[in-house]
């Protein structure tokens, strides 16, 4: 193919995008608006449904990663110690996250057992790593392209990560049991009250509008990708 | 055109739910992808009230058998006793633990079913047009969004519990079938949320707006 053809397919392929930077739709109403220029801090919501088109954050990338580090110190310990216990007629008996997944498993419930292994353990991780591998390769001079399929992937984390969900369940579940037995609240529980507040954290420090106006687009990658392709055929 | 009261889809654009970016689709092509981010995109999710409309019906079904089986097997000495998520809200309820009692029957009973029900309400109000209260419905479509994790909480309790009590053979507790069903309401549930596209609430006053202009 010419590269007449292949500049042909590229622009077929993807939507042109607009030489307006700032006009913006809402994503609750459609309306059609101007963006305008925020000082950190600043937050701007649109004028039809008052949704909140954009928040600019103060220092996002330097804060997010230090809260996304320590949010993923935090999952590590908390899923490798002792999150409950009990103590009854001269037993004990302790559990983690994963052992109340095990359980379920165990007893013919895998349905159940993988959503609490998904909202408790891999969408947590995921959405833990997700930001952490975002907010260290946006500090790059020029963000390699991946940057874009993980901030793209990251909201569907963040609405099946359910940490807080699960440690509300552990409370109830804790004072249930303990009308009949002693119950033994392990490290992990302390550590997972704190990593909550630390995602609440990063939610509120993150500006993707930040890291999407650093990425290479999409487009241009494909084109990259069709100029090398050329070069090879041609020589 | 008045700029201030016009949507991205009356003037043929597409914006992109994942990146934002506001871009225009190839000539009289409906589907496009993102420039930036390679989403696809259109102007509204593609069948998004069928795909919602199915969920919702599938998770009030569900909601049935939710509610009426069992969803723990307690085990003693004196034989096996099975409860439901109301049965448990009951067992829960005491001078002390009534807060605890109260925030499983908000979050495994009425969330569940004021969902489906929102979620039904908008469908129908959007299927027909209404060009009304579009502010109260945008902010039910959000509440909907916002609470409806908080049902998972009834399942982590019985998971919890289930791995805990094991003190064979004084007394055992073990997940039952209703914990299933119960689950697949709120992931149903969920997913109507998420396939519910709230820009068809508005699209009945964008019309009119335009006819008036």
């Amino acid at each position: 193919m010419r590269r007449a053809d292949w500049d042909l397919v590229i622009a077929n392929l993807h939507n042109e995008p607009l030489s307006d930077g700032s006009l913006i739709a809402c994503l609750h109403c459609d309306l059609l608006q101007r963006l305008p220029d925020l000082a950190p801090g600043g937050s701007a919501r649109c004028t039809r449904c008052d949704k909140e088109l954009w928040r600019r954050r103060e220092d996002s990338l330097n804060r997010t990663l230090a809260l996304s580090l320590a949010a993923a110190v935090l999952y590590v310990i908390a899923n490798s110690v002792p999150m409950l216990g009990l103590s009854a007629v001269g037993r004990q008996a302790f559990t983690t996250v994963l052992g109340g997944a095990e359980h379920l498993w165990g007893n013919g419930r895998e349905t159940v057992a993988g959503l609490v292994l998904l909202t408790a353990l891999v969408a947590p991780a995921l959405q833990i790593g997700f930001m952490l591998a975002i907010v260290v390769a946006a500090r790059r001079k020029r963000p390699p392209r991946w940057v874009g399929t993980l901030l793209r992937h990251h909201p569907t984390t963040c609405t099946w990560s359910m940490i807080e969900v699960m440690l509300l369940g552990v409370l109830v579940a804790l004072v249930k049991i303990a009308d009949y037995a002693t119950v033994i609240p392990g490290v992990a529980l302390f550590v997972l009250g704190v990593l909550v507040f630390l995602l609440a954290g990063i939610q509120a420090s993150f500006d993707p509008r930040e890291v999407w106006n650093r990425v290479e687009w999409a487009e241009s990658a494909r084109r990259a990708g069709a100029a090398e392709k050329i070069a090879e055929a041609t020589s | 055109m008045n700029p201030a009261g016009v949507t991205a889809m009356q003037l043929g654009l597409q914006s992109c739910e994942a990146c934002g970016l506001l871009s225009r689709p190839a000539p009289g092509e409906e589907e496009g992808r993102c420039p930036r981010c390679d989403e696809t995109l259109a102007f509204r999710k593609p069948g998004s009230l069928q795909r919602t409309w199915a969920y919702v019906i599938a998770a009030a079904i569900c909601y049935v058998p939710a509610n009426l089986l069992p969803v723990l097997t307690t085990t003693t000495a004196a034989g096996a006793d099975s409860d439901t998520i109301l049965q448990g809200v009951v067992l829960l309820w005491s001078p002390t633990g009534w807060p605890l009692s109260l925030i499983v029957l908000i979050a495994s009973i009425m969330i569940p079913s004021a969902k489906i029900l929102a979620l039904g309400y908008l469908l129908i109000t959007v299927q027909r047009g209404s060009a009304q209260n579009h502010e109260q419905r945008i902010r039910l479509y959000r509440m909907v969004k916002f609470i409806g994790r908080w049902s998972m909480v009834d399942v982590f309790v019985d998971t919890f519990t289930a791995a805990l009590v094991q003190l064979q053979p004084l007394m055992s507790v073990e997940p039952a079938s209703g914990l299933f069903f119960f689950a697949a309401v709120v992931v149903l549930t969920m997913l109507a949320v998420e396939s519910f596209d709230p820009r068809l609430i508005w699209d009945s006053a964008s019309a009119r707006e335009v006819r008036h202009a």
